[in-house]
C-alpha cells in the first residue's frame, strides 16, 4: 500500500516559478477578474466619451506598462554596460522587459485603434502621438531582432545594450508629442500638468486598478521570461561544451 | 451598451494576448528545463 503523503513527495518542479511568483500570479488573476468586472460592467459611462471610456481601462495601463518596460530595458542595459555591475542577468532582464514592453505596446496600439474607430471614426491616422508610438513599437521589434542575431551571450548583450540606450531616448518624444505638435490624441488628462479634468471616483479607481494589475502582471511576466532566457542560455552553453568535447575527442582520435 | 463589439474586442485582445504570451513562456521554459538540472537553476 502506498503510504506516501504530499509531505514526503518530491517537490513539484515549477520550472521558472517560485513561491513568490505563484502568489503574485494568483494576485494578478484576481486583479484581472476585478478589472474586467469593474471596467466592463460596474464603472459608469463617461459624459463625453460614453461607453468607449471602458477601453481606456486596458489602453492607458498598456501604454504605461510599455513605457515602464522600455525604461527598465534601458536601465538594465546601462547596468550591463557598466563594468562594476556587468552580469548577463541584466542583459536577460533587459531582453525580457523589452519583449513584454512590445507586447503591451501592441495591446495599446490595438485598443487605441478600436477606441479611435468609435471616437474619431477611423482606426488609424498619421497623428503625431500615433506615429511616434508606432515608430517606438517598430524600434523595439528591431531591438528583439538584434538580440536574436548570432554570437556569444556577451556579444548579444553588448550590442543590444547599446541599442536599448539609444531606443529609450524615443520615449520622451512619444510622451510629449501631444504637446509638441497639434494632434488628435488628447494630452495627459489624469496626471498631466495643470489638468482640470474631474473624474468619477469609480472610474478613477478602475483606471488605477488597471495600472496596478498591469504592473504586477509585468513583474510576473518578466521574472518568468528572464528565467526562461537563463535556461536557454544554459542549454546553449552546455550544447557548446558538448560540441567542443566531441571535437577534442575526434581530434585526439585522429592524432593517435 | 453602445459599441459593445469594439469594447469587448479590446478586452479580448488585451487579456488574450497576455494569456497567450504567458502560456508561451511557460511552455518554452518547460521544454528547456528538461535538460537543465534543478540544482543549476539559481532561483529554485
Amino acid at each position: 500500500m502506498n503510504t506516501s503523503t504530499s509531505l514526503d513527495a518530491p517537490p513539484r518542479d515549477r520550472v521558472t516559478g517560485t513561491q513568490f511568483t505563484r502568489g503574485l500570479g494568483i494576485l494578478v488573476l484576481a486583479g484581472m477578474v476585478l478589472l474586467i468586472v469593474l471596467g466592463l460592467f460596474v464603472s459608469p459611462a463617461d459624459v463625453n466619451q460614453g461607453e468607449s471610456v471602458r477601453i481606456m481601462y486596458a489602453h492607458v495601463p498598456g501604454a504605461w506598462l510599455a513605457y515602464l518596460a522600455f525604461v527598465i530595458t534601458g536601465i538594465s542595459s546601462a547596468a550591463y554596460l557598466w563594468k562594476r555591475t556587468r552580469s548577463l542577468t541584466w542583459d536577460r532582464i533587459a531582453g525580457a522587459s523589452a519583449e513584454v514592453g512590445v507586447l503591451f505596446m501592441g495591446i495599446s496600439l490595438i485598443t487605441g485603434s478600436l477606441w479611435g474607430r468609435i471616437t474619431w471614426g477611423t482606426y488609424w491616422t498619421w497623428d503625431a502621438r500615433l506615429t511616434t508610438t508606432a515608430f517606438l513599437f517598430v524600434t523595439y521589434i528591431g531591438y528583439l531582432a538584434v538580440r536574436g542575431l548570432g554570437g556569444t551571450h556577451q556579444q548579444r548583450a553588448r550590442r543590444s545594450a547599446v541599442l536599448a540606450l539609444l531606443a529609450v531616448l524615443e520615449i520622451p518624444l512619444v510622451h510629449f508629442s501631444v504637446e509638441l505638435w497639434n494632434t488628435l490624441h488628447q494630452e495627459a488628462s489624469v496626471a498631466g500638468r495643470g489638468t482640470d479634468v474631474e473624474m468619477d471616483g469609480l472610474m478613477l479607481f478602475t483606471l488605477f486598478l488597471g495600472v496596478i494589475v498591469f504592473t504586477l502582471m509585468y513583474v510576473w511576466l518578466v521574472l518568468h521570461r528572464q528565467r526562461s532566457l537563463a535556461l536557454e542560455d544554459m542549454l546553449d552553453d552546455s550544447g557548446l561544451d558538448n560540441a567542443l568535447t566531441a571535437r577534442r575527442a575526434e581530434a585526439s582520435g585522429v592524432a593517435r | 451598451m453602445d459599441n459593445a463589439g469594439f469594447i469587448v474586442a479590446s478586452y479580448i485582445v488585451t487579456f488574450g494576448a497576455v494569456g497567450a504570451y504567458a502560456v508561451g513562456v511557460i511552455r518554452r521554459s518547460r521544454k528547456s528545463s528538461r535538460e537543465v538540472p534543478r540544482d543549476q537553476r539559481p532561483w529554485s
